[in-house]
């Protein structure tokens, strides 16, 4: 679990295995720590926050606590889906600089945990965009499937500030690619 | 076993710091002359108490100092020593010293000796003094009067003591049944105090148990000892110094006339008190009678029994009161949605429901009333401080001083009582320096040569209000007009009002103080003042009268964790406007509203023309109407500027807990924060100030 800013798929490999939340975004499988994963809800109604970056929808009250929501669709700048009952928002925490911060993330499904060896972790392709491939620790097969998973720290550091985005052009689907 | 004793030391230092507080403010009541004695007791129990702790926890430097403080305190309760102002001046210092070393030793740093070492020389100094030993001298060193303290030396205050063959004690010594839990042990005691003097061993086994329901780890003994020799009560006293707070602890001069009339047991050497304890005969050896031959209980025995009873409070750390608070919170929401279903079903058990579901909401809300009363604490917290404050200001400025304190009970947030603190001892010097004048000048004018600080605090509505108030010279407003004149802040034939004279006071680096003092006059103060205090959505105002005295009110929400709002409604979203800021909300006619070129529109209110700020725009949403004539506009103050925000409807006041959006998101501009709604929804809080300053930001470029 050691983000020790290389971001280099070496780092993340040879630490065993690990069991991952995969969720669905398009086409593409996509996978968190399960340990990250707080909580899992159905979606409802977010307020709005005034200057936020466009994938940042809004807060929701979690357990009395106030949590930003992100679209990771419109973060890896896929094709804008919209809101059902069954779209769903993961809960998860990360670790940035200012200490422990929740926040959801608006996915299209959650299809299944599944245990990752971390040994069998490729690097994600580089393609010539480094922002791009920043928040990717790795690609995996799970099944007969791509599954990338995430470094949430990364994804969401500097993010979560009003001004700190990303440049969305700058985002090319990755995992398009990849799957 | 070796237990850490580092995991006690921030529990020992707190307290300590508490008890050093408690003492501070018995010291400053102490009479000169005609002290308390129970006062007396108060500073002397600190003091043992803060040595007793220091020496367990190895810090020797403590414990040796306070044991210095205690012998002198020792003296001060027997009435060998009177109190003077010399003395009170002295063990003031003390606290000061003993608060250094403390702080000190919890920033694990090294302790300033010298001063240490002086003033513990000092102390020793007048206990030797004062001692009516002929053989101590004067500038004796700390060993040798530590010794003359222990010797024997009768208390002038008790003319009846016996001084042939040697003082008698009656001691009853009645511990707990945790004693032994505690690592004391009554053998060794007596064994010690058998090395003073003849001593007399009853034990009372009246508590005792029949042996199967016996408890062997508990102590069911007391003992009523007698001790004869030349021995001062101290000695006795250090006996039984670890056992304080185990036991009940009595010791008594026995006046020689009724010594003979006591009951006369065998004298027993220790190891027959060994057998005493150890056999532990069933029958009570020690008659009621011995007892009641004790003479009262000496204020001390009293003062701890009560010491031990009012101990009816716990620490609790401020994060599980939040979370309680949350889930508290939660509960409200949950319960808002069971209320609205409870509505909508109908049946013979409907009517039951509902009856069950109001039941549930009147404790829902007595519930959370309680939980937000858990944070609050009394004021006097922060008073505490200023007597002493007051005393040194007075004394280093040759200025007799007054100080009254009202209302130390009214209770308020522990967030905001943490940071009232430093304004209200900016305002309180302020006064001193500024305000009174010397007795002469004091004199001169008819007033009385004491000046009078009153310090007050009283709920207002949902808010606290504290004053300030003195009756010294007040402002003198020609010279601070003249100030702002020289300084440019002021047009050289502007009129002012004395409210805008007043203002001035508040400006950065602003001072009328003809000389610059260590206390104050440097011109940082009224700014930093009001600054803290709108930090905490308050207001301060001040009203003065030259000759008379002035009066700062600071007015303070009872709480930061809640805010009475206004929720008003911007297209779907809904936002939380604090009432504070309010000045009033009404609808505009178009007739009202008039375009400034490139500086945006603004109405007339009141004889001013103030911007508008439409909220769809700063925030981004889509209003139900852009029409100024068919919304509403809310008149919020704040940076000392009026604003018409513009919003859609008003949906109604409501209190509203204050949650913070930098917790997991970032600071977001205008907004001070979020709230959750009754349906579980999040609103956002206004930021007033923040709007205003932004929006004058725009309006400049």
């Amino acid at each position: 679990m050691s983000t020790n800013g290389s971001g280099k798929p070496e780092t993340a490999a040879g630490a065993g295995s690990h069991q991952v939340l995969t969720f669905v975004l398009g086409n593409e499988t996509y996978g968190v720590d399960i340990l990250r994963v707080q909580e899992i809800r159905g979606w409802s109604a977010v307020t709005k926050i005034p200057h936020a970056p466009a994938h940042v929808l809004g807060v929701l009250n979690l357990r009395g606590s106030i949590v930003p929501i992100v679209d990771l669709r419109m973060r890896f700048a896929l094709e804008r889906a919209e809101y059902t009952a069954i779209t769903v928002i993961i809960v998860v925490s990360v670790n940035s600089a200012a200490g422990r911060r929740d926040f959801g993330v608006v996915v299209d499904g959650v299809s299944d945990v599944v245990d990752v060896n971390f040994a069998e972790v490729k690097p994600a392709p580089d393609l010539g965009s480094r922002s791009a491939t920043d928040f990717i620790r790795g690609l995996v097969p799970v099944s007969d499937r791509m599954v990338v998973l995430l470094d949430i720290d990364r994804l969401i550091s500097g993010e979560m500030t009003a001004s700190g985005n990303l440049d969305e052009a700058d985002v090319v689907p990755v995992a398009a690619s990849a799957a | 076993m070796t237990i850490d004793l580092t995991q006690f030391h921030e529990a020992f230092f707190e307290e300590s710091f508490e008890a050093l507080d408690s003492m501070e403010a018995a010291l400053l009541k102490l009479d000169i002359g005609a002290p308390d004695k129970e006062l007396i007791n108060t500073i002397f129990r600190v003091a043992h108490s803060i040595k007793g702790g220091s020496a367990t926890f190895g810090f020797s430097d403590i414990a040796s100092f306070t044991h210095s403080l205690e012998t002198m305190l020792d003296e001060l309760r027997s009435g060998a020593m009177q109190v003077t102002l010399a003395m009170s001046d002295l063990l003031l210092k003390s606290v000061d010293v003993m608060r250094a070393m403390l702080r000190a030793v919890q920033a694990k740093q090294p302790l300033d000796a010298q001063r240490i070492s002086d003033l513990q020389f000092d102390l020793e100094l007048m206990i030797a003094q004062k001692a009516p030993v002929p053989a101590a001298p004067v500038s004796a060193p700390p060993v040798a009067v530590a010794q003359a303290v222990a010797a024997p030396q009768p208390a002038p205050s008790t003319a009846t003591v016996a001084q042939e063959p040697g003082r008698r004690w009656q001691i009853s010594f009645r511990p707990y049944r945790e004693l032994f839990a505690r690592g004391n042990d009554p053998l060794r005691m007596m064994r010690e105090l058998a090395e003073l003097g003849d001593l007399v061993v009853n034990v009372d086994a009246a508590a005792l148990p029949p042996l199967s329901q016996l408890e062997p780890s508990e102590c069911h003994l007391a003992w009523t000892l007698e001790l004869t020799g030349e021995i001062g009560e101290e000695a006795i006293r250090q006996v039984f110094e670890w056992a304080e707070g185990d036991c009940e602890l009595m010791i008594a001069e026995v006046p020689a006339v009724a010594a003979t009339a006591a009951s006369t047991p065998a004298v027993i050497d220790d190891n027959v008190a060994a057998d005493a304890i150890l056999s532990a005969p069933a029958p009570a050896t020690a008659p009621a009678a011995t007892k009641s031959d004790t003479p009262k209980a000496d204020a001390k025995g009293e003062g701890q029994v009560a010491s031990i009873g009012d101990s009816s409070s716990i620490r609790v750390s401020v994060e599980k009161i939040d979370e309680l608070m949350n889930t508290v919170g939660e509960l409200v929401i949950t319960q808002a949605m069971l209320s609205q279903l409870g509505t909508q079903i109908e049946g013979t058990t409907a009517e039951k429901l509902r009856s069950g579901l109001a039941q549930l909401e009147r404790n829902m809300r007595e519930l959370q009333e309680s939980v937000m009363r858990v944070r609050m604490l009394p004021i006097s917290f922060v008073f505490s401080r200023f007597p002493r404050m007051v005393r040194d200001l007075a004394q280093r400025l040759g200025k007799q001083i007054e100080l009254k304190l009202t209302g130390e009970q009214t209770e308020l947030d522990k967030t905001v009582l943490e940071k009232i603190g430093d304004p209200l001892v900016h305002l309180v010097r302020n006064s001193i320096d500024h305000g009174i004048e010397s007795p002469e000048v004091r004199a001169g004018a008819g007033k009385p040569a004491f000046g009078t600080v009153h310090l007050d605090a009283c709920h207002r509505g949902g808010n606290i209000a504290v004053e300030v108030n003195d009756d010294g010279a007040g402002l003198d407003k020609d010279r601070i007009l003249a100030k702002a004149r020289s300084r440019g802040l002021v047009g050289p034939n502007d009129q002012l009002t004395d409210e805008q004279i007043h203002e001035l006071i508040f400006l950065p680096g602003f001072s009328t103080a003809e000389k610059t003092t260590d206390v104050s006059g440097r011109g940082v103060g009224m700014d930093v003042v009001r600054r803290n205090v709108k930090e905490l959505g308050g207001k301060i105002e001040l009203r003065t009268e030259r000759g008379k005295g002035s009066r700062f009110v600071i007015t303070l929400p009872l709480t930061l964790a809640i805010v009475d709002g206004q929720s008003v409604a911007v297209g779907s979203e809904t936002y939380i406007v604090p009432l504070i800021s309010i000045v009033e909300s009404m609808q505009l006619k178009t007739s009202n509203v008039s375009r400034l070129s490139g500086r945006g529109e603004v109405f007339s209110f009141r004889g001013d023309y103030l911007p508008i700020i439409r909220l769809h725009e700063l925030y981004g949403v889509e209003p139900r109407t852009r029409d100024l004539s068919e919304g509403l506009v809310v008149v919020a103050e704040g940076e000392g500027r009026r604003v018409g925000l513009f919003v859609d409807d008003l949906l109604g006041q409501q209190q509203v807990v204050i949650k913070s959006l930098e917790a997991n998101y970032g600071h977001v501009e205008g907004v001070s924060g979020a709230t959750i709604l009754g349906d579980g929804s999040v609103a956002l809080i206004l930021d007033v100030p923040g709007i205003i300053r932004a929006a004058s930001l725009r309006a400049v470029a």
